[in-house]
Formats: structure tokens, C-alpha cells, sequence
């Protein structure tokens, strides 16, 4: 009867308008399918990297092979088999580079196409970029500028290489080897993402930014990224993904390590378009991240936004732990799943150090016969007195066949802790897009306005340069979901 | 020529038939009123002008300057120049009423072939129509009808319409809500917009607005048809007699 009724079946075709679909023919240099101590040792060969790091990598996946793949998260999927992808995959022609100018001109016209424009002169103002094609770096821009001010930004291969007092000093340090499955997956077989370290009193004169591209077919990206902003520092910092259609899963496997020390204060914003899969849900990324920050100091603030609109399978909670006394943890997120896409994501917020805060907004959008669940844990410690939370949670269903969940888990152990949850769910209604068409505005944009709507506190959150992007990106997600 | 031609029109809402051979026809310039007891389906005949999904037009025909407009999609109908005034406006939390009013006259100016207007000629261009009507700059700030009074709900569906320039405005119950001065304010916005190629349809059921609003001509809607016009002073015997005994004299 209602036009969303009427038209819930008729559910986009999400995989012909994803933009990002194509792939570079470039020479790759992969290794043999397979995972074994010898592909471990291979990766860390073509990384030139230390013994210590050897050993740290093989203690890695000797944990590894004790563990077993968690399923506790509410998505389902055929069974991984780890031995049949490759673990590494490279541009040939790449090793090291001094200048852009020696960049093979294939990839600059990648990531051209892709809207990242690796030229320093074209690139947005004060944004440096960091660009990760499958399992290397390819080019960081902005370099000398950053140098000027003492921040380093630099793949993380070349991190521990120059920087092995730094990396030794935090690598591990917030994610653990042994974490989980995932996380000691990728410390066995990383093979590159960003360095930062902003050094005491700070304040990063720029936006840094990473792009993402998976390339290569039957290949991982494990990728692993530091960050450090020393005592009084300041980063922003932001990630963007896409991959190429394809019929096959692709794995991909990231950590991600925040330090804030005392009145440090660190940004990191996300922006997740992986290939999602075709109408039909073949194909696509599984997504399987481990993010975390510590507030390592007094007063420092760590915050993440995400956007996440791609992969098949979402499996990520960027989380917070409150270690230092009046630290603060923000997380905002996004989580847009269409088609038969499956996120699984939250946050958690440890607080351990006294008057700690944290604030959680999650707004997730399901629309065709996606499922989207939000998972999340607030632990208040016996230590952290008047520890306060506030989170807010809130779902909106396009169509009748999509499904939404809430999972949030509190747990506090000291009395004078404040915890706040609020929670919704609620569905476009027909009259909102009837009073919107009705106006001139046709479904599809009428959509991306009423969603846009329902994100804006996290939209507000992304930097200015990106916000604008991801506005554009939540409209095209969800192209076709209605009408 | 007729702006509006509705002839034999039947229209079903959830199989159910709701109007049964509706005849109407309004002229450019012209004020007409439809009135009717609950049920009779006033609220059916604006969103089949409209275009409401749901509401299917079974059978006769709405010809719109000449165009027969049962086809067209509602986006369509709004950028060919028809406005409906909504009885209970709808909330879109997060969406600031200017950027709602600079997606939509944006999205008729593009179906209409021209360009669009940027934010600093909307804003401009809206707080020239929104004085008169008490919009205040606050008030294109907060979310769109978000925890709005009756009144400013009202106030602002009429600045819309001054907004939006339509050659047929249809005002679905514009009155319901409203105490006497919010109703003034309204009619006084609706009556500064009468104009000579402009055509208007006023849906009530009470005749207070129309005291307010003076039609031209005034129809009586029972169990979907019209069963008696004639000129304002129709709208007084309906308020002296009752709908009952209209309805009873008519058959």
C-alpha cells in the first residue's frame, strides 16, 4: 500500500553503483597462496625489517594457530580457509621512493580516479595523505611539511626501520599479540599502514589521512597502524577504503593503536566504503578490525567517528580505554547496511581512572535484507570514581526485511558511576517521504535527506573536507532502497 | 480556461472506493472552498490531487492546465506548480527547516530546468516571504517541524507556498489547530498570495476559516461526490443548518 510496502522488494542494485568497482592492471609481486612460519618470514624479509620484529611477528602467529576464530557477533559467513589467500601482494617496480615522480604513474591514476589526488600541489589544502596499495605504501605526501613541526608520518615499515625505539615502546601496547583471533592474525602477517608521532605540545599543523585500496584478487590487507601524541599533542587523522567488485570474499584485517599521554588529545575519523557485494550478497570485503585507544594519560581525549557504509561483513569496535584520571572517550558512529551486508559494531569504554567520561552516539541504518547490530560495553572500575556515560543508540529500518539490533552491555563496579542509555528504533516513515515528494524532492534524495538527518550528530563530528564526502556517500548507499 | 478539471474521479484507498464521481472545476484566480462532515472524503481528494501513494485513482480524470496528471509521480506535480497545505505536517528531525526549503525549491528549479540557487539567495529570498507570516530566523534554524506549535507548523506550510510560487494551492483543514489569532495570521498569508493566475482549493470543515478566507465558490463533499455548490453564502447555511440536513435536502 505505501510506497515503502509497495517497494521494499524492489532493493537496490547497490553493487552496479558502486563507483570504486574497478581494478588496476599493474604488475603485482604476491606471494603463494598459503600461511605458514616461512610466509611470515618472507613478509618480514621484503620488509628489510629487524630481528626483533621477526620474533615479535612469529610469536604472533604461533599464538595464532592455538586460537580459534571467535562467533560470538551476530553475522554469518562461510567458513575462512586462511591457507587459500596470499598474505602479500605489491606493485612491482614500487621499493622505495624518494619522490612521487617515481610513483608508477598506474597507481597515481588510481587513486586519481578515486578521488585522491596524490600531487602535493593538487592535493586539498592542509591534508596529508598516506596511500596503502594492497600490502605497501605508495606514497606519503606532505612529508617535509610535517618534518618542519616534528611529527612523523611514515608507513609503519619504514617506522621500524628508522623508528624502532618508538614502535618497540608501543607496538602491542594497546592491542596485545594475543588479543583475539583477528588482531594476532594480523601482527603475524602485517604488512604496512601509518606511523604517527606528534611529539610533546603539538599541535599537528594538518589533517592526515590514509587511503586504503585492496587491489590485488585473493590477497588479505592486514594492515597496522600507530599512533602516538605525546604530552599536551594534538592529531586528527582519517581513513578512507575502497577495494574492486569481485564474485570472491575478501579478508581484511586491521589493528589500530591510539596513545594519548597527559592532555593529549587524538581524532580519528573513519570513512569505510569497501566493496559491499552485489545485490545478491556475493562478493565483498569481511571486515574484521580491532581499534583502540588508550588514555594513557591525565586529561587526554581520544574520539573516533565512523562511517561505515561497505563490506560484507563489518566485525569492528573502535573503543576507548579511560586509563588516566579525567580522561575522556568519544565514539560516533555510522553504520549504513544494505542489501544483505552484516555489521556487527560498537564500541567499549573502559573506565578505569577517576571522573572519567565517555559518550557513545550510534546511529545504524538497515534498509533491503541487511542486518545491523550494535554491540557495545560500558565497565565502570572499582577505581574510577564518579565515572560518567552517556550513550545513545538509535536504529532506523528502510523496508520490512532488514533487521536491527542493540547489544549493549553495562557493567559498573563503583557506586557513584553515572550511566545513560537511550535507545530507539524507528522506521522512514511513508507520510516523511510523502511530505518530502510533495515538495518536489524525488525518493532517493528524499532518503539521503531524511538518513543525512538521522546522522547529523555524527556527521557534524568529520572533519569539514570529509563531511561533505560522507553526506554524498550515505545517499548512494542506500540508492534504490526505497521506490 | 479551467486550472483544474476533475471529472467522474474515483479513487480507492485500500480497496475500499472513497470518492465515487467527483466533479470539480476551478478557474485561474479563483478561491473555492470544499467543505464536508468527517468521512466524506476531503482529506482523499487533496493527497489524489497530490498524488499520495495509496491513494489509486480508479477511475475519471484530473486535468491540471490541460495535463492529465493521474500518471504523474508527486515530485512531478509539485515542480508542474501544485502545493498541498498538509493538515499535520510532518517532523524530519535533524534537517533544518532552510535546508529542507533549499532541497526543495532546488529540486522544482531543477526539474523545471533551471538552476539551482545557493544557500545565501534562499535564505535571502525566504526571509523576504517570511516576515509578514511571523517566521522568525530561529524558527529555519531548528529541525524541520520539531517540537513546532500548531500554529507554527501552519505558518510555515504557508510560507512554503510563498516560497514556492504554485499556480494551485490546495489547503487541507489549514484551520484545525489553530486559536482565532494564529487562524487570522494564516488567512492573512494565504490572502496576500490570491492572485489572478494562481487558483485555489480550500478544504474545511468548519466555516470559521472561510470567514477569514472569502471563496468564490463554496462545494459540499458527502460520501464522496459533491452534492451542492453555490457562492460564499452557501458556507453560512451549512454553519446555520448542519451538515445532516444539507445532506438530507441534497438527496
Amino acid at each position: 500500500m505505501s510506497a515503502i510496502r509497495e517497494t521494499a522488494d524492489q532493493v537496490a542494485t547497490l553493487g552496479e553503483k558502486y563507483k570504486y568497482g574497478f581494478v588496476t592492471d599493474i604488475e603485482m609481486e604476491v606471494t603463494p597462496k598459503g600461511l605458514n612460519e616461512d610466509v611470515v618470514r618472507l613478509i618480514s624479509g621484503k620488509k628489510n625489517e629487524p630481528e626483533w620484529m621477526l620474533e615479535w611477528r612469529l610469536g604472533a602467529f604461533r599464538r595464532w594457530k592455538e586460537m580459534t576464530e571467535p562467533e560470538w557477533a551476530r553475522v554469518h559467513y562461510p567458513k575462512i580457509d586462511y591457507q587459500n589467500a596470499s598474505y602479500y601482494a605489491a606493485p612491482k617496480a614500487n621499493p622505495k621512493l624518494e619522490s612521487l615522480d617515481e610513483v608508477d604513474p598506474k597507481l597515481l591514476e588510481t587513486y586519481a580516479k578515486l578521488g585522491i589526488p596524490l600531487h602535493e600541489q593538487k592535493l586539498l589544502a592542509g591534508v596529508a595523505v598516506d596511500a596503502v596499495f594492497d600490502s605497501v605504501s605508495v606514497a606519503t605526501t606532505f612529508k617535509k611539511k610535517l618534518g618542519e613541526a616534528g611529527v612523523i608520518f611514515c608507513p609503519i615499515s619504514e617506522a621500524i626501520r628508522e623508528h624502532p625505539e618508538l614502535v618497540k615502546k608501543y607496538l602491542g601496547s594497546v592491542v596485545p599479540v594475543s588479543d583475539n583471533f583477528f588482531a594476532t592474525l594480523n601482527s603475524a602477517v602485517f604488512s604496512d599502514g601509518s606511523f604517527v608521532y606528534v611529539p610533546k605540545g603539538v599541535r599537528c599543523p594538518m589533517e592526515l589521512s590514509t587511503y586504503f585500496r585492496i587491489n590485488a584478487s585473493e590477497t588479505g590487507q592486514f594492515e597496522r597502524t600507530l599512533i602516538i601524541a605525546e604530552e599536551g599533542a594534538y592529531v586528527s587523522y582519517l581513513e578512507g577504503c575502497t577495494a574492486p567488485m569481485r564474485d570472491e570474499n575478501q579478508l581484511h584485517a586491521a589493528v589500530v593503536e591510539l596513545v594519548a599521554l597527559d592532555n593529549a588529545e587524538i581524532k580519528y575519523s573513519t570513512v569505510q566504503n569497501w566493496y559491499p557485494g552485489n545485490e545478491e550478497g556475493v562478493g565483498g570485503i569481511f571486515n574484521f578490525v580491532t581499534k583502540r585507544g588508550d588514555c594513557r594519560g591525565r586529561d587526554s581525549k581520544i574520539s573516533w567517528t565512523q562511517v561505515e557504509t561497505g563490506s560484507a561483513i563489518t566485525w569492528k569496535y573502535p573503543s576507548c580505554i579511560l586509563r588516566g584520571d579525567n580522561s575522556v572517550g568519544e565514539f560516533y558512529s555510522i553504520a549504513i547496511a544494505n542489501n544483505y551486508q552484516q555489521a556487527d559494531t560498537g564500541t567499549k569504554m573502559i573506565h578505569l581512572g577517576k571522573n572519567t567520561r565517555s559518550r557513545i552516539i550510534s546511529k545504524g541504518i538497515s534498509a533491503g535484507h541487511a542486518q545491523n547490530t550494535y554491540r557495545g560495553l560500558v565497565s565502570v572500575h572499582l577505581r574510577a570514581d564518579n565515572a560518567r556515560n552517556h550513550t545513545q543508540c538509535d536504529s532506523l529500518l528502510i523496508g520490512k526485511h532488514c533487521g536491527a539490533h542493540t547489544v549493549p552491555y553495562i557493567e559498573s563496579r563503583n557506586p557513584s558511576a553515572r550511566i545513560e542509555h537511550e535507545a530507539t528504533t524507528s522506521k522512514i516513515a511513508e507520510d516523511q517521504l510523502f511530505y518530502c515528494t510533495s515538495r518536489g524532492i524525488n525518493q532517493e534524495e528524499a532518503v539521503a535527506l531524511i538518513v543525512n538527518g538521522f546522522c547529523k550528530e555524527v556527521l557534524q563530528q568529520l572533519p569539514m573536507e570529509f563531511a561533505v564526502e560522507a553526506q554524498k556517500l550515505v545517499g548512494i548507499s542506500l540508492e534504490g532502497s526505497v521506490g | 480556461m479551467s486550472m483544474l478539471e476533475i471529472k467522474d474521479l474515483h479513487v480507492s484507498v485500500g480497496g475500499k472506493e472513497i470518492l465515487n464521481g467527483l466533479n470539480l472545476s476551478v478557474g485561474a484566480g479563483e478561491v473555492h472552498a470544499i467543505m464536508g462532515p468527517n468521512g466524506s472524503g476531503k482529506s482523499t481528494l487533496s493527497y489524489a490531487l497530490a498524488g499520495r501513494a495509496g491513494y489509486e485513482v480508479t477511475g475519471g480524470s484530473i486535468v491540471y492546465k490541460g495535463e492529465d496528471l493521474t500518471a504523474l509521480p508527486t515530485d512531478a506535480r509539485a515542480a508542474k506548480g501544485i502545493f498541498l497545505a498538509m493538515q499535520y505536517p510532518v517532523e524530519i528531525p535533524g534537517v533544518t527547516t532552510i535546508n529542507f526549503l533549499k532541497t526543495a525549491l532546488n529540486a522544482q528549479r531543477r526539474a523545471r530546468g533551471e538552476s539551482d540557487l545557493d544557500a545565501v539567495s534562499v535564505l535571502r529570498l525566504v526571509r523576504g516571504k517570511a516576515g509578514t507570516l511571523k517566521v522568525p530566523e530561529e524558527m529555519l534554524k531548528r529541525a524541520l517541524n520539531v517540537g513546532f506549535s500548531g500554529g507554527e507548523k501552519k505558518r510555515l506550510e504557508i510560507l512554503q507556498m510563498a516560497l514556492f510560487e504554485p499556480s494551485l494551492a490546495i489547503l487541507d483543514e489549514t484551520d484545525s489547530g489553530l486559536d482565532i489569532d494564529a487562524l487570522k495570521l494564516v488567512a492573512d498569508g494565504v490572502n496576500a498570495l490570491r492572485a489572478p493566475d494562481r487558483a485555489m482549493l480550500v478544504i474545511t470543515h468548519y466555516q470559521r476559516l472561510l470567514n477569514y478566507i472569502v471563496p468564490d465558490r463554496v462545494h459540499v463533499l458527502s460520501a464522496g461526490r459533491i452534492i451542492k455548490e453555490g457562492g460564499k453564502e452557501l458556507a453560512h447555511e451549512l454553519e446555520a443548518k448542519g451538515y445532516e440536513q444539507i445532506i438530507k435536502d441534497a438527496a
